[in-house]
């Protein structure tokens, strides 16, 4: 993968705020990662996590603070004015461009239902980056191999089961060559039985380099995988650290309460 | 819908026998074999009445039905319904879209052209457009405010074609914009942000995700649109213009022979509607790939397997083992 070449995809997230119709949802969020690792966001429902990880590829714009991606921001552009610095909104078309960068994984894998998981994987390369479609093709083939999908390329994904479509999802953000990938809650609406195929995907890209991050309530998978924890409560960042520092030696209170009810 | 077990208890099978096998004797439906037997009486009344009356005028129907003036009708009804269901959707797709942009303009004037154009009654809008060249004599292609590069009389433009044209579609519009409004609004939120997510350009979104998606919901309603249309076209007689109903009561006008006539417009536009119909089902069964597991049977493989099942009904012995 590009990705462990060039080391690209670092996340600078600085003084995030967002509010919805007058309820703050995240109150100054600062948080880094580096190329080449996987924070897991941990916390309870409503603690702003998804919110954050939306804010990163734009899909929510912040109300303050900004995001940059290997040192661009994210939906902005800097151009002088009068001896100082304005930040330009992006049009449209580049802000689209800049989202490639990212990719998203959704909770409800949120896949095409008009079309087979091959075109699912197939579409934005061809249509985004205008790669040649026969050459996208043959990639996608080895992605869905990969998520161990080779022989179900042209079904439906309502004929595929939850853990499956998933693995698609996985292998369509993947196919746009994206230097850092954001998983929400990957695994919530998933049968239990069918979590494991999915973090097992998840574990394998991470274990290549590939920068992630991870919002999800699987504390086991957080544990093994992820080189830093970040716990959210209530629109902020309680504590982050590596695994064994925020989930075995919490300092405060709320991640102490939180880890207790969920392990 | 009970069933009648009369068989007396001494055939009862000894007690302890498996389950499995057990005749099996299915539930009997007398409430439908009456009901059954009592529509058939009254189509046989219907045709009967139909065949025996000399009043339906048979030969007349026949002898009219493929007529020439006739079928250049049809054809002009058929070519009517066609470019006004074009215009009307292509315009109602555009006006839809503005409905739902982010500018408040754009969806200022799509409200308010729905808005005007629902309001109005189709007869009288035809009328206005057939009178639009009494408004301007002239109608000029220019630079707006400046002057004008190609001016034509409004009438040699807008015959009474035209305006049957213009009346349907912008009338076909309106109602248009609604159905493919609504189409849109079916598709789930997470298509939008898992195409915007992957960076696909916008009007890809649009005709590549939400569109295709859309049709599912759009196509029952929009035939149903495009079968309104057909008959719906019999309005523009008050043009005087020669489609299928309009030939037809020129006909009967002629011959004062009403009823055979307006037989044979009905067995037209029943064919029509016909087609569409079938048009239809093959449309859905398209645009219903990806959101059915299986795709539903087409109408002959269904007469078949529907068929069958009576057949191997009335064939095979009852209680047989299944």
């Amino acid at each position: 993968m590009t990705a462990v070449e060039a080391r690209p995809g670092r996340v600078e997230v600085h003084g995030v705020h967002k509010s919805y119709a007058g309820v703050e949802v995240l109150h100054g969020v600062d948080l880094v990662v580096e190329p080449g690792t996987v924070t897991v966001v941990l916390g309870p429902s409503g603690s702003g996590k998804s919110t954050l990880l939306r804010s990163i590829n734009h899909l929510e714009k912040a109300d303050r603070g900004f995001i940059a991606l290997d040192g661009e921001l994210v939906g902005y552009r800097r151009k002088p004015h009068r001896g100082t610095d304005r930040l330009h909104e992006l049009p449209e078309k580049e802000l689209l461009r800049q989202r490639t960068r990212f990719g998203f994984v959704f909770q409800s894998f949120n896949l095409f239902p008009h079309l087979t998981a091959l075109d699912n994987v197939v579409e934005a390369p061809v249509s985004a980056q205008g790669r040649p479609r026969a050459e996208v093709e043959a990639e996608a083939r080895e992605l869905l191999a990969r998520v161990g999908l080779a022989d179900r390329a042209d079904a439906h994904p309502r004929q595929l089961s939850g853990g499956q479509q998933q693995r698609v999802a996985i292998a369509r953000a993947l196919a746009m060559r994206p230097a850092v990938l954001l998983f929400d809650e990957p695994t919530s609406a998933l049968d239990p039985e069918l979590v494991g195929e999915v973090l097992e995907v998840i574990t394998d890209l991470a274990r290549t380099g590939t920068t992630m991050i991870v919002v999800t309530h699987e504390i086991g998978f957080a544990r093994e995988v992820a080189d830093q924890v970040v716990f959210m409560d209530a629109g902020r960042v309680v504590e982050q650290g590596p695994p064994e520092q925020v989930l075995d030696d919490p300092q405060h209170d709320r991640t102490r309460a939180f880890l207790a009810r969920v392990l | 819908m009970t069933t009648l077990d009369t068989r007396p208890a001494s055939t009862a099978p000894p007690a302890g026998t498996p389950f499995d096998q057990l005749e099996v004797v299915p539930a009997r439906h007398p409430g439908r074999w009456v009901a059954t037997a009592a529509v058939v009486v009254l189509l046989a009344m219907v045709v009967n009445s139909l065949v025996t009356n000399p009043r339906w005028e048979w030969d007349v129907v026949g002898a009219y039905l493929t007529e020439e003036s006739i079928v250049r009708g049809v054809l002009t009804t058929i070519e009517l319904t066609a470019i006004t269901a074009v215009v009307g959707f292509a315009l109602g797709t555009v006006l839809a879209l503005m409905r739902l942009s982010r500018s408040p303009l754009l969806r200022a004037v799509s409200w308010g052209y729905t808005w005007v154009f629902r309001s109005v009654p189709l007869i009288l809008q035809l009328l206005l457009w057939y009178n639009l060249a009494y408004l301007y004599q002239h109608l000029d292609l220019g630079i707006p405010f400046g002057p004008s590069f190609v001016s034509v009389p409004t009438l040699s433009l807008i015959d009474k074609f035209g305006a049957a044209v213009l009346g349907l579609g912008l009338h076909q519009a309106a109602y248009s914009a609604e159905i493919v409004r609504a189409g849109i609004l079916s598709v789930d939120q997470g298509q939008h942000e898992a195409a915007a997510s992957l960076g696909i350009p916008r009007r890809r979104q649009t005709t590549g995700i939400v569109l295709p998606q859309a049709m599912r919901t759009i196509v029952p309603t929009a035939v149903n649109e495009v079968i309104g249309l057909f008959k719906g076209t019999s309005i523009v007689y008050v043009l005087a213009l020669g489609e299928l109903f309009y030939t037809v009561s020129v006909i009967y006008g002629r011959t004062q022979r009403v009823l055979p006539m307006l037989v044979v417009a009905a067995i037209w536009y029943v064919v029509l509607t016909t087609v569409v119909t079938v048009v239809q089902y093959h449309v859905e069964r398209h645009y219903s790939r990806g959101a059915l597991r299986t795709l539903p049977p087409t109408p002959l493989q269904r007469v078949r397997s529907e068929l069958g099942d009576v057949l191997a009904r009335f064939g095979a012995p009852r209680g047989a083992t299944r």
